[in-house]
């Protein structure tokens, strides 16, 4: 138990330095907001109500406006995700061209729902809007790798290749 | 001056210059002295020429355009009596061909005119000279030098440029709005959140010439008077915003942006804003919200972000690709931007061609052409020679047109009589297997997520019009319900605070108006005539064909197919889930869609 604790102290003094090192970096005005929710959420993985707190403190910015801005962009997350995030193209010019069978094929491999994050913490299935890679498309970015012209039957291969 | 019948051009990339290329210059120098040909050859030192560490040290010999690759000085005395005495191109130095794939972007097709992707894939966009070597830069340093702001507005209006980001409101005029503005400091802003499906135009002249957008905007900053600028670029673009901060560097290490520009006391700076994932942040209003580290929502216009803007200051904004021509209108003039396109919407478009057409992809053309010409000259025509169906164009806020408005030209006014718009450049072709109802559905899918939230008539409007095309999809659709769509169109159009909402019900209502025999069919008879929504379809077994292999039996996940061994086998309807699986296994064609 004291180790865990430890550990989850580790990763608390952890994740306030990752938040004070993104308002250094940028600067404590509003205007670098965006900037700083976006790295700490990099950093971290998500927007922890705790690092929410701390960024409210050091700007002097109420929490809830924070978490209204948080909430609002896509890429933000103020809920923990997997270890990799799935990202499907759910636009058009994707769906068009096979991406409804990708997508049930994905869905059907990790049994989510889009937003869901598998009970291992492994992945996470987001959809996202047009990635602007439509020429190869469908498309599913896991990470930050960019898998295009993806058919059903390649989901599994796609999937064993991350830990 | 002297008159040379050949050029050489040597690399001096850091990477050839490592590799020897001042002792190959040296050599060329010699050898060209020792033969006599010295008054007759000219040797120059370029940049980088092919791809420095497959290639280098390689030349470049015109007027032929021979590129000799991986050259030491021990290969130059060959080298110049065989090219430079005899006449006789060495194919052993000759660089490897490497045919050159690029999905998005190949050599321009029938009918392409490339203004704003003119330099894209052609120059390394990673370094300013190659831009510069391009004419670049050229256009800011007669602006500055030769021009007053009223000057530059009036070729900016006389060239006839619209907004490219869809709206199609006319730059010059605009500049004006903002130049006559008394507010102080004044902002510029680039849209570069290029949210729109399907469309990629604005990340490829981002990725790809980074510094065109760079000088439009320097020289609408001087226009306009404004001292600091912003390039919102959305976040799903890593690449671009990459290469627009080193192309912002290059231009502050050049002169051409920051303090006291090329000399005129002219200052101006920018920097990048990334998105975070809002596709409403393309409309101007939420995305000054979005720069200023706000909820990206829109407000009320006017005023106008020419009148109230960024910080509530007077801010001129506009899209990539309208910044980007700006540069070749004013060296070439605004006479020639004017020459192209049509009365009342001059100069080329890019667009991102996608769906079921041959050669998908980025294409610029001259507006004016007819989306016939887009589709079958410049696409190819449709994939798997099936027929054309529709054309979406604008975006999700735009719409689909049938085949009898193949002929339409492609401007602005002529689109938006048809019922679409031309928006920022996406165009989705469908081949007739595409279910317009589910394309229907599937974008007021898309609106409904998009929406802010902000005003209530897209907020549940949008919520409203998604459910009853879902329910028409499954099956469950009710008489009443064309009416209720019919309804809500118009009042969310008319009601709705931004563009987003005003536009959202534009994909059914063109539907409506080409395919309502579809909506028909699957509210009526339950039926899906292009064998797409799942709930009205039903996969059988030809009975006559089936050779009973099993291998269909073997593959369905539900264990809804059943039937002894060489025997014809039947799909039970009650329990199949329609994946299709059954179809995509058979080998003798045997399953068919009902």
């Amino acid at each position: 138990m004291i180790s865990t604790r430890q550990n989850g102290n580790a990763a608390h003094t952890e994740m306030l330095e990752a938040v004070r090192a993104a308002v250094k970096r940028h600067g404590a005005s509003r205007e670098e907001l965006i900037p700083i929710l976006t790295d700490v959420n990099r950093t971290v993985g998500y927007l922890p109500s705790e690092a929410l707190e701390e960024i409210s403190r050091l700007m002097h910015v109420p929490k809830s406006q924070l978490f209204s801005v948080a909430t609002f962009y896509r890429m933000l997350s103020t809920k923990k995700l997997g270890r990799h995030v799935i990202q499907f193209c759910e636009s058009a010019p994707c769906h068009v061209v096979g991406g409804r069978e990708v997508w049930q094929a994905l869905q059907d491999a990790l049994d989510l729902e889009p937003g869901e994050t598998t009970p291992d913490g492994k992945w996470s299935l987001v959809t996202v809007s047009c990635l602007g890679v439509c020429a190869v498309g469908p498309v599913v970015v896991v990470d930050e790798d960019i898998y295009g012209n993806v058919t059903p039957d390649q989901i599994p291969g796609i999937l064993a290749a991350y830990e | 001056m002297a008159f040379f019948r050949s050029h050489v051009l040597v690399s001096v990339d850091p990477e050839c210059l490592k590799r020897g290329a001042h002792a190959v210059i040296d050599a060329l120098h010699d050898e060209l002295v020792a033969q006599g040909l010295i008054d007759e050859v000219q040797v120059l030192e370029t940049s980088r020429i092919g791809d420095p560490v497959l290639h280098g040290p390689d030349m470049m010999v015109y007027p032929e355009g021979v590129h000799y690759a991986n050259l030491s000085e021990d290969d130059i005395p060959f080298l110049v009596s065989e090219h430079f005495l005899k006449g006789r191109v060495v194919e052993k130095f000759r660089a490897e061909i490497r045919p050159f794939a690029d999905e998005e972007l190949g050599a321009p097709k029938a009918k392409e005119v490339r203004v704003v992707l003119r330099n894209c894939g052609k120059i390394d966009p990673l370094n300013i000279e190659d831009y510069i070597a391009e004419d670049g830069y050229m256009a800011l340093a007669r602006v500055l030098t030769e021009l007053t702001p009223e000057d530059t507005i009036d070729i900016v209006k006389r060239s006839g440029l619209r907004g490219r980001g869809g709206a199609g409101f006319l730059v010059g005029k605009k500049w004006e709005l903002a130049r006559m503005n008394q507010g102080s400091p004044k902002y510029l802003t680039c849209n570069a959140d290029e949210g729109d499906p399907g469309a990629f135009m604005n990340r490829r002249v981002l990725e790809g010439d980074p510094h065109s957008v760079l000088e439009g905007m320097i020289i609408a900053a001087y226009a306009i008077g404004a001292e600091r600028g912003y390039i919102y670029c959305r976040a799903e673009y890593p690449v671009a915003v990459k290469n627009l901060n080193i192309a912002i560097q290059q231009a502050r290490d050049f002169g051409f942006l920051g303090e006291n520009i090329l000399g005129t006391g002219f200052s101006f700076d920018l920097e990048v804003r990334q998105g975070a994932g809002a596709f409403v942040c393309g409309e101007e209003t939420a995305l000054i919200a979005s720069v200023e580290g706000q909820r990206g929502e829109p407000r009320p216009r006017p005023p106008f972000p020419a009148q109230k803007g960024l910080w509530g200051k007077p801010t001129n904004n506009n899209n990539v690709e309208s910044y980007a021509n700006i540069p070749q209108i004013v060296l070439k003039g605004p006479e020639w931007f004017a020459s192209m396109g049509t009365e009342k919407s001059k100069g080329t478009k890019t667009f991102a061609l996608a769906g079921d057409v041959k050669n998908t992809g980025l294409i610029e053309v001259p507006l004016g052409i007819t989306l016939r010409e887009i589709v079958y000259d410049v696409g190819g025509g449709i994939k798997g020679n099936k027929g054309f169906k529709a054309i979406q164009t604008g975006g999700p806020m735009g719409g689909c047109l049938p085949a009898e408005y193949l002929d339409t030209p492609v401007d602005f006014e002529s689109l938006s009589a048809a019922g679409s718009m031309m928006g920022s450049g996406g165009l989705v072709v469908m081949d007739d297997e595409t279910c317009m109802v589910d394309i229907a559905r599937f974008f007021m899918d898309f609106i409904q997520d998009e929406s802010c939230g902000k005003c209530n008539p897209c907020r549940i409007g949008t919520k409203r019009m998604l459910e009853i095309l879902n329910r028409i999809c499954e099956g469950k659709g009710e008489p009443a319900d064309l009416q209720r769509l019919e309804e809500l169109c118009p009042q969310i159009s008319s009601t709705a605070l931004c563009g987003l909402g005003q536009g959202a019900p534009n994909p059914v209502v063109s539907t409506l108006r080409y395919f309502r025999h579809e909506y028909e069919a699957h509210i009526y008879e339950k039926r899906c005539p292009a064998k797409v929504c799942r709930a009205l379809i039903k996969y059988e077994i030809k009975q006559d064909v089936c050779t009973g292999c099993t291998v269909c039996a073997r593959n369905c996940p539900v264990g809804a197919i059943t039937g002894e061994r060489r025997k014809p086998h039947s799909i039970d309807p009650d329990v199949c889930v329609r994946c299709g699986i059954c179809m995509q296994v058979c080998n003798f064609n045997a399953i068919e869609i009902n």
